[in-house]
């Protein structure tokens, strides 16, 4: 490795996770709930069609359809794609075909998967049918999947359906969880990194001269790179503050406590940390504070009074 | 001759300037706003604006790519939003985002405007991370990937003998050997079809997982002419969606880019080029019937997107490819499409012609 290598791109895993809590209206709680009591629903327009799944406004017309009938779980495949590796959360971990399949009685088709042994056991026209979950919940997984299926309809035609079941679901909760590598580029690598050895380093822009802390690699009045790198601190002067007074969860700081924006000697702009060392009640702006360091942070825990006289308003005036 | 040869709308726009990033699998060493901000200084020195001088300016890009809400307020450092600039933003394709720009000039409330977009896909799995804008009753729970979706409407040509695996072949060859003059391009020359993804789509049929960005400068009237020698004067644009259920649709089809592309005055006369939004090569069969492109046009001079397709710019790179064709004389009259959701979802076409020669 030459001198002039840059350092090594931190990465780190993020973990994106929201159980999103949806409400189902009037057709998708019926369609829901039915497929917990292995009734499928579908809905049917002013003109005769059945949509399975079935939706709440026609597609074509926009006018609302509430017009529940129940067709079979038995059906045909319209299209289908053969998936050799699964990926993660799919409803079969096994090799398994992608199908839309046109249920007994409907006019539309629905995307689930397809349990069969290879691609030369799956064909477009192919019959199959419902394989239930075990479990159910109301939730399009009830159905674990489609299967083969040889006999005959189990239908004939779609009979209408109050859609009313004992115990309705009227909420899904949307369970999802996205895995990432999060690398925070060249500029703030080199911060977390000055970071770790007790360090502050901004970026001055090369227009209007500004050192940016934490440096995200662009000046954003100029729109220009940021590279010349500059150490600031690590004494710094509060230009505006607030008192917490509200407990957060799993945070073990007392309140009341001071939170604060704090220019750092050299800076041009204020980053926020919180006030220790002083009571509350004492803080106040041009308050000079460095850095508390814990064993092993990595960034200050805290900024302390330095005791020096106060900064005068006029030094940091420009950067409240 | 103050304006194009056909004009529709309130105002004459076009695109006067175009620039892109080198496509690559991975940037980790870039911040976003590092990989937009060169793109940026080029797509403005290309028209000697200033930032300051830009009237609107609008991004498209998606925070599922990068884990992070409001991701895009980052990139705005590239621009020099200080002081304060008239800007927005949409969560997709940026060529949405061009759309959202000409409309704000043909109210006559700017008349220039930067419209940029950007995807890092690397962070993340891009195959994944697309499952969370499907349905979320029907769909999202049952996580079917992008290249799934793409291969049941796959199966639904070949069923319908409207393609076979031979052409589709031809169609992924075809476009990385015209990508061999694209410096910009990931995928060039002669790249091996590979195996099945997901049957019938091999991995050639698949566009390449990447990082990358794209900015066009827009401008009306007499100032376009002033930026640029040969301004794309943008004579149509539309956008039009289809209903979101896969099995309400004619997988084979796609009526609402056929839709778009009558508004936008497509049929109105000959095109010579298309650049289109095929990130499968399966979807260039179903473009070509919608837009009825015949063999005398080149579709997709640039590589396209089974070359190069960065999500969320992608689109947008399609109406810089063909602006640039017009502005360097390859093109007299051009279509752009532009694509976002599973198996054509949503559609954008822009019809682009140069002043006459």
């Amino acid at each position: 490795m030459t001198a002039a290598s840059p350092p090594e791109v931190l990465r780190a895993p993020l973990v994106v996770e929201f159980p999103f809590t949806r409400s189902l209206g009037p057709v998708q709680s019926a369609f829901l709930t039915g497929l917990r009591d292995s009734v499928v629903l579908g809905v049917k327009t002013a003109d005769g069609r059945v949509l399975v799944p079935p939706v709440e406004y026609d597609p074509v017309t926009s006018e609302e359809i509430r017009d529940l009938v129940e067709v079979a779980a038995t059906g045909t495949v319209t299209t289908w794609a053969w998936n050799e590796r699964p990926r993660p959360h799919q409803p079969l971990d096994t090799p398994f075909a992608w199908v839309l399949v046109k249920l007994d009685g409907a006019d539309t088709a629905l995307l689930h998967a397809l349990d069969a042994p290879g691609p030369e056991a799956v064909s477009t026209g192919m019959r199959v049918r419902v394989r239930w979950a075990a479990e159910r919940t109301g939730a399009i997984t009830d159905i674990a999947c489609f299967e083969p299926y040889d006999g005959p309809a189990a239908a004939a035609a779609p009979a209408p359906h109050d859609g009313v079941f004992q115990d309705p679901v009227t909420g899904i909760v949307a369970e999802a969880r996205l895995d990432y590598t999060y690398s925070p580029g060249r500029a703030q690598t080199a911060y977390i990194n000055a970071l770790s050895e007790q360090r502050t380093v901004g970026e001055r822009c090369p227009s209007c001269h500004k050192v940016y802390v934490p440096p995200r690699g662009a000046c954003p009045t100029c729109g220009v790179a940021t590279t010349d790198q500059v150490e600031v601190g690590p004494a710094g002067t509060v230009t505006t503050f607030c008192i917490v007074n509200i407990k957060a969860r799993n945070l073990d700081i007392e309140v009341p406590y001071v939170y604060a924006h704090i220019a750092l000697d050299g800076a041009g702009l204020a980053l926020h940390g919180r006030i220790g060392g002083i009571p509350y009640d004492q803080v106040r702006m041009g308050l000079r504070v460095e850095p508390v360091w814990t064993e092993g942070g990595r960034h200050p825990d805290h900024y302390r009074p330095t005791g020096e006289p106060d900064a005068d308003y006029d030094a940091y005036k420009e950067l409240i | 001759m103050t304006g194009p040869r056909t004009s529709r709308y309130a105002r004459d726009v076009a695109v006067v300037a175009f620039a892109q990033s080198d496509h690559r699998r991975r940037t980790d060493e870039l911040s976003e706003v590092e990989m937009v901000m060169p793109v940026l200084h080029r797509v403005l020195a290309a028209t000697g604006l200033k930032a300051g001088e830009i009237g609107f300016t609008c991004s498209g890009s998606s925070d599922y790519l990068a884990g992070r809400a409001f991701s895009f307020t980052m990139t705005l450092d590239g621009v020099g939003a200080w002081p304060p600039i008239s800007e927005s933003h949409v969560e997709t394709d940026g060529a949405w985002a061009l759309h959202e720009a000409w409309v704000k000039l043909q109210t006559g409330e700017a008349d220039t405007a930067l419209v940029y977009a950007y995807g890092k896909s690397s962070p993340g799995s891009v195959r994944d991370v697309l499952t969370r804008q499907l349905d979320p009753y029907y769909l999202a729970p049952l996580w079917p990937d992008s290249v799934a979706l793409a291969a049941l409407q796959a199966q639904a040509l070949l069923d319908a003998g409207e393609t076979d695996e031979p052409a589709l072949a031809a169609i992924a060859a075809r476009s990385r050997a015209d990508a061999a003059a694209n410096p910009h391009a990931q995928l060039r020359g002669d790249v091996p079809q590979g195996d099945y993804q997901v049957r019938p789509l091999r991995t050639g049929d698949c566009p390449p997982v990447g990082d990358g960005a794209a900015a066009v400068i827009l401008a009306a009237g007499d100032l376009a002419r002033r930026l640029c020698e040969r301004p794309a004067w943008i004579t149509g644009i539309d956008h039009r969606i289809e209903a979101h259920g896969l099995g309400l649709r004619d997988l084979t089809d796609s009526p609402s880019t056929r839709i778009a592309a009558r508004h936008a005055g497509l049929f109105d006369a000959p095109v010579d080029t298309a650049e289109l939004h095929a990130p499968f090569s399966s979807q260039e069969v179903v473009l070509r019937k919608a837009l009825g492109l015949g063999d005398t046009v080149a579709v997709n001079p640039s590589g396209g997107p089974l070359a190069a397709n960065p999500m969320m710019a992608a689109g947008l790179i399609r109406i810089g490819e063909a602006a640039a064709r017009i502005h360097r004389g390859a093109s007299d009259r051009a279509v752009a499409h532009a694509t976002s959701g599973p198996c054509l979802q949503q559609n954008l076409v822009a019809v682009l012609e140069g002043d006459a020669r």
